[in-house]
């Protein structure tokens, strides 16, 4: 996790976090098994997977489907069943965690 | 000026609390402790504190109620015994956990089953190892007194954990006996007002309270815990030096009765230490070397203090008022040999007493029979039986 370096004596008593939105710094993608690969040349930017998503991790830009956020995607595999297109995968996550982008 | 009247301990626990006048209390009603809530929700429709009195459903509520209180920012406080402690019990490791200066009243009371309202300290040692300070008190005086520093060390920002102040059922919350009650304005200063650093309801400065906290973490703010609570002695000195300024009573980490020549001692907690001082004192009266120490801050536990205190004593019985059922004695003796292991000199000779379960009296031929027992052991330094019931029927 992040911050490794501080210790017991560096961080508010008692759990408390001092400042307002931090999730946003929380990284929740690594207990992911399997991970969605995306293929754009298939897509058709229906945008299922976008409405489907429980983890707003497919990014959109300009109303269309841009890739998908390794940071916070959890694998649940409900874009890839939904894809009408069957242009998303699950393929096993064996690389590094965090690496927005199409797997191998 | 003071007063001194005759008064039961509840009585003085409520009006410590109406002195104190927290900003919340959330309490369950429970025999023992009932007339502390009772008493004090007469305060509350009186008129005579600002507090909001939060009637619950439970004692898990209590706690809840209390944690969310405190964590709001209010000075809140509860107050409960033996089943109702039980029923708060992983909201106290909550209270704890999230650093809440809480202060509540236990009055000491057995736990179910068989059903029983009456005193041993099953309850309160249950809740040892929850975080939580505890200080033990002998009669409502101390009952009172210790109330009223417990909210300076809770809240002390060194400290900032949760604190429970106990006094024996019935024979203390009942028993009427003869206690000085400081004046309103002096209470009222010496508590101070309660300013803590972060608050829920600070809402210049949001904070979360309560969040997630994996392996990451955790363990690091479990180590806090540790600090804070090695923080306690200091704090507990420094608190009861200042009370002695206002009150003239003296109060320390523990109390020491007739002990620095005594050659056997008698280690015990809450109201039986006052049956046992009037054996120490027929005693030395034929010239028996006896002393006694009766145990006030137990979490944490001063057990360098202790160990040094009693490191020069020839035998040493630790009387228990609650078992721990690990064949190994009750959790006051447990303590203290573990405490003794690294004391200088000679292996003090040791022995546990079981008393007073279930509100069981002790009566003071059998601490005599104890001193008995401690001065052949003393003597031959042979001990045959490392822990004996007390009073119970064979």
């Amino acid at each position: 996790m992040s911050a490794v370096e501080k210790g017991w004596k560096d961080v508010p008593i008692g759990g408390l976090v001092l400042e307002a939105g931090s999730a946003k710094k929380y990284e929740t993608g690594d207990w992911r098994t399997y991970k969605p690969v995306w293929d754009e040349e298939k897509c058709s930017n229906c945008m299922l997977c976008w409405i489907y998503c429980p983890d707003v991790s497919i990014i959109v830009k300009d109303g269309k489907v841009s890739g998908i956020d390794y940071k916070h995607c959890k694998g649940c595999g409900i874009c890839a069943h939904e894809c009408p297109r069957k242009c998303i995968q699950m393929v096993l996550d064996t690389g590094e965690n965090g690496e927005a982008g199409a797997g191998e | 000026m003071s007063k001194r009247i005759a008064i039961t301990g509840n009585e003085a626990v409520a009006e410590a609390m109406r002195q104190i006048n927290p900003d919340v209390v959330a309490a369950y009603p429970i025999t023992p402790q009932t007339e502390i809530v009772q008493f004090f929700a007469d305060f509350v429709s009186d008129g005579k504190v600002d507090t909001e009195f939060v009637t619950v459903e439970s004692e898990h509520s209590a706690m809840s109620a209390t944690v969310g209180a405190s964590a709001a920012g209010a000075r809140a406080m509860t107050a409960t015994s033996s089943q109702g402690l039980a029923l708060m019990w992983e909201v106290l490791y909550i209270a704890a956990g999230l650093r809440l200066p809480i202060v509540a009243p236990v009055v000491n009371r057995a736990l179910s089953a068989p059903i029983n309202i009456h005193c041993d300290h099953s309850d309160t040692m249950g809740a040892r190892d929850s975080g939580w300070i505890q200080i033990y008190s002998e009669d409502a005086q101390e009952a009172y007194d210790n109330l009223i520093q417990a909210m300076r060390i809770a809240e002390h920002p060194d400290v900032l954990l949760p604190t429970m102040v106990t006094m024996d059922g019935f024979i203390v919350s009942h028993g009427m006996g003869n206690a000085e009650l400081l004046p309103d304005d002096v209470v009222k200063k010496f508590v101070r007002e309660y300013e803590p650093e972060h608050y829920l309801l600070d809402v210049e400065n949001p904070i979360t309270v309560g969040a997630l906290d994996f392996s990451d973490w955790y363990f690091e703010h479990r180590r806090q815990m540790v600090d804070a609570h090695t923080n306690v002695k200091d704090v507990v000195l420094q608190v009861a030096k200042e009370f002695k300024e206002i009150s003239g009573r003296e109060y320390k980490l523990f109390d020491s009765y007739k002990l620095d020549d005594a050659e056997v001692a008698i280690v015990v907690i809450n109201s039986a230490a006052g049956t046992a001082k009037t054996v120490v004192d027929k005693l030395r009266e034929k010239g028996l070397k006896v002393g006694l120490l009766k145990i006030r801050l137990f979490r944490p536990f001063p057990y360098e203090e202790i160990a040094e205190a009693l490191s020069d004593k020839k035998a040493i019985a630790v009387l228990d008022r609650a078992d721990s059922l690990s064949l190994m004695g009750g959790p006051l003796y447990i303590d203290l040999r573990a405490a003794m292991y690294d004391s200088p000199g000679p292996r003090v000779k040791m022995v546990n007493y079981i008393y007073g379960l279930g509100g069981r009296d002790l009566n003071m031929d059998q601490i005599a029979g104890v001193y008995d027992d401690l001065m052949k052991i003393a003597e031959t330094g042979e001990v045959t039986e490392p822990i004996t019931y007390l009073g119970v029927r064979e």
